[in-house]
């Protein structure tokens, strides 16, 4: 390292230069016109149609989860409304071999990569099937530990790094769990090993009723990449195309050897924190929701894509319509399958034998089970 | 004297302790202007302003070093683990650190923190909100664990814990939040830490219990008596140290005994009582001390809860094995 007189170095200045640095990253503006050329991914037409599909089917699909979580027809629900550019868009960048590791909010983007949409729903519901994750879809079950999915992502980045595969690892968290420990041990660890990772930070201001300033005095939160000594970019997370090419990039760098990177999303969640009693008008404004409104990722997008004459009401109307249908689909598989028992968790509790404290207790189980 | 649920009680302790002394610090996620995720904290930061009760970053290790580091400087943290599940991330804080502040420093520091934290079954909540991890605790010598089963017992408990100059891990039952209101007084009050407390009398058979188990017990002692069985309902209160001469007398008086825990059978709680009863009174006993527990298995997934977790109906049967030896 060049050394530089130490009265002359500024700390204070550097910070400030750093954080200036991470200015927002943005293609598509509110308007749904492009702003920055040079970045435009040029996306085929079908693939533009594609990922607005994908966007309004989710809000269909937020839309349903709450309802039918109101009518007690499902269990945990984190709603989503707001984060599709977030989620879909940075998803639209991956291939199939990619493996996902989401938090619980991410419920989407997994069923994009090919989870059943009824196993979504027995996740919800709390039945352990909804877990089962079907061969060749390369996803966890959503965590519930926040920032747990950040260091095991350093891991199955670096197995498939080892492997040999032209493949990245990809998980998110939000603003909240940017604190963690393990938010900084999983970008750390990524680093050192120079690992095909992408990790994801959806700044969604809010962590349940705290507001991002109180999580860190950094700015951005970007920037902790850079303590890491990995690339890093802050997105507006409410445009498609932006947060789309900084995946894409992010990707080929990780498949080309060259290491993980931090994304972060700027993005809004318009719902409660989860449907378990959380109340949004205790720590924010309806200013405040108002004003991300005006920034809705499938506004901007709808307007973009009209334009091109690529979009329009019938076939806005015909995704709502496929998405209301393959939901009651699926609820109808989700209430069908059988109620899970204690036996068959005791069964998943390990790989081959049980043992003897478990096989006593197994006998019991099926007993009860049985009256 | 008022009506209040047990999360009322709590918050009542917590206002009584900050207004009695000024070195009380409230903090954790979401405790702030939201009044934390069951309003156990409602109106406290109001009160008493964001200097003593706030909002932290979303870090459960760090929310413990930062207790541990407070109380180094004269203060005495109460801070929140928002779901006990969540406890090990905090791990080394509290069994590595806190747990051996006053051992390591040759008696010259002492960490009078209390951990408030709920915990517990039968609500339907997602993975790792519900278990029953309090043997983590108990199994760390230099923790005080508390678990209140009523309301009045939660606001003596807590603000004797909060009046301790040893770190306690207050566990409160999720279930019992709100499932009932009785008469807690509302000045300040004390309950002694490592003290049970006979729930009810009975001369046949002594259940020891805590938390959500000690209704359950409760429930089934009445239908014992229905059937012609005095039994004797034991709420532990403070699971470390546990009250030996309470569970001691009793068990010389019935001669006969079960545990009940929420935890697995494979975390011993209930499996240390019973190894003291039969170290201490196995020559007043009628019948071996048996256990009710929840099954080796991780918490299960909600739609298994109501099989899982132990009942009243199995607390009878345990009960009536012990009755008829
Ligand atoms: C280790 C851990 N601590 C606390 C929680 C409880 N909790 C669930 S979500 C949440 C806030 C998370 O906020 P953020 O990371 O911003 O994600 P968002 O919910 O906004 O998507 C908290 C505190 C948890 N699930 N895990
Ligand atoms: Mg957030």
């Amino acid at each position: 390292m060049s050394k530089k007189n130490n009265n002359m170095f500024d700390p204070k200045q550097t910070l400030v230069e750093i954080e200036e640095k991470f200015e927002m990253f943005q293609i598509l503006n509110e308007d749904g016109e492009i702003v920055n050329e040079q970045a435009d991914p040029k996306l085929s037409d079908e693939e533009l149609v594609e990922l607005m599909t994908r966007m309004v089917y989710t809000r269909i699909l937020d839309q349903r989860s709450i309802s039918l979580n109101r009518q007690g027809r499902l269990g945990f629900y984190a709603p989503t409304a707001g984060q599709e550019a977030s989620q879909l868009a940075s998803h639209f960048a991956l291939e199939k071999e990619d493996w996902i590791l989401p938090g619980y909010r991410d419920v989407p983007q997994i069923v994009w990569h090919g989870l059943p949409l009824e196993k979504a729903f027995l996740f919800s519901r709390g039945h352990f099937v909804g877990n089962q994750v079907p061969e060749g879809v390369n996803v966890l079950a959503p965590q519930i530990i926040i920032g747990a999915q950040y260091i095991q992502t350093a891991g199955v980045a670096l197995g498939l790094q080892k492997r040999g595969k032209k493949a990245v690892a990809v998980t998110y968290t939000g603003d909240g769990g940017s604190s963690q420990g393990d938010f900084y041990e999983g970008i750390n660890f990524a680093g050192a090993f120079k690992s095909p990772a992408i990790f994801i930070v959806q700044n969604n201001q809010f962590a349940i009723s705290t507001p991002r300033e109180s999580q860190t005095a950094a700015k951005t939160l970007a920037q902790k990449g850079v303590a890491a000594g990995i690339p890093s970019i802050l997105v507006d997370g409410m445009d498609a195309l932006a947060v789309y090419v900084a995946t894409r990039d992010a990707r080929e760098r990780a498949v080309n050897g060259e290491g993980p990177t931090l994304i972060e999303t700027m993005c809004y969640r318009y719902g409660p924190h989860t449907m378990a009693g959380d109340d949004p008008t205790r720590y924010r404004t309806s200013d405040k929701d108002s004003e991300w409104a005006l920034k809705d990722p499938l506004v901007r997008f709808r307007k973009y894509l009209e334009a091109k004459g690529l979009w329009d009401e019938a076939k806005e109307e015909s995704v709502i319509e496929r998405a209301k249908e393959e939901i009651k689909e699926a609820i109808k598989k989700a209430d069908a399958t059988p109620k899970q028992t204690v036996t068959q968790l005791m069964d998943n509790m390990y790989k081959g034998e049980m043992p003897s404290n478990l096989k006593e207790q197994y006998e019991i189980y099926k007993e009860k089970e049985s009256k | 004297m008022a009506q209040m649920t047990m999360i009322q009680a709590i918050t009542d302790a917590l206002r009584v302790e900050l207004k009695n002394d000024e070195n009380v610090l409230v903090f954790g996620e979401d405790i702030g202007v939201n009044g934390g995720v069951f309003r156990a904290t409602e109106g406290l930061q109001k009160e008493f302003g964001v200097d003593r009760v706030f909002d932290t970053p979303l870090a459960e290790s760090g929310i413990g070093g930062l207790a541990i580091g407070l109380s180094l400087q004269g203060y005495r943290p109460v801070p929140e683990i928002q779901f006990f599940g969540f406890v090990y991330e905090v791990m080394d804080s509290i069994s590595g650190q806190l747990a051996r502040m006053s051992y390591r420093s040759g008696g010259v520091y002492n960490a009078p923190v209390t951990i408030r934290s709920p915990f517990g079954g039968g609500v339907h909540t997602p993975e790792m909100h519900s278990d029953s991890l309090e043997s983590l605790m108990t199994a760390q010598p230099g923790l005080t664990v508390v678990v209140p089963s009523t309301p009045y017992d939660a606001k003596g408990l807590l603000i004797s814990s909060i009046r301790n100059d040893n770190p306690v891990i207050f566990l409160e039952h999720l279930k019992l939040y709100r499932s009932f209101r009785e008469e807690v007084p509302e000045e300040a009050y004390t309950i002694p830490l490592g003290k049970a407390d006979v729930k009810r009398e009975g001369k046949d058979l002594t259940i020891i219990a805590y938390g959500l188990m000690v209704h359950e017990s409760l429930k089934a002692a009445e239908e014992l008596e229905k059937e012609g069985h005095s039994v004797e309902v034991i709420d532990l209160r403070t699971i470390q140290p546990l009250d030996i001469e309470t569970i001691i007398a009793s068990v010389e008086k019935t001669g006969r005994a079960i545990v009940v825990q929420e935890a697995q059978k494979q975390a011993g709680i209930a499996a240390n009582v019973v190894a003291e009863i039969t170290e201490r009174a196995i020559l007043s006993l009628e019948a071996p001390v048996l256990r009710v527990a929840a099954p080796d298995t991780v918490y299960p997934f909600p739609q298994a809860e109501g099989v899982w977790l132990p009942n009243f109906k199995d607390v009878m049967e345990t009960a009536k094995k012990v009755l008829t030896f």
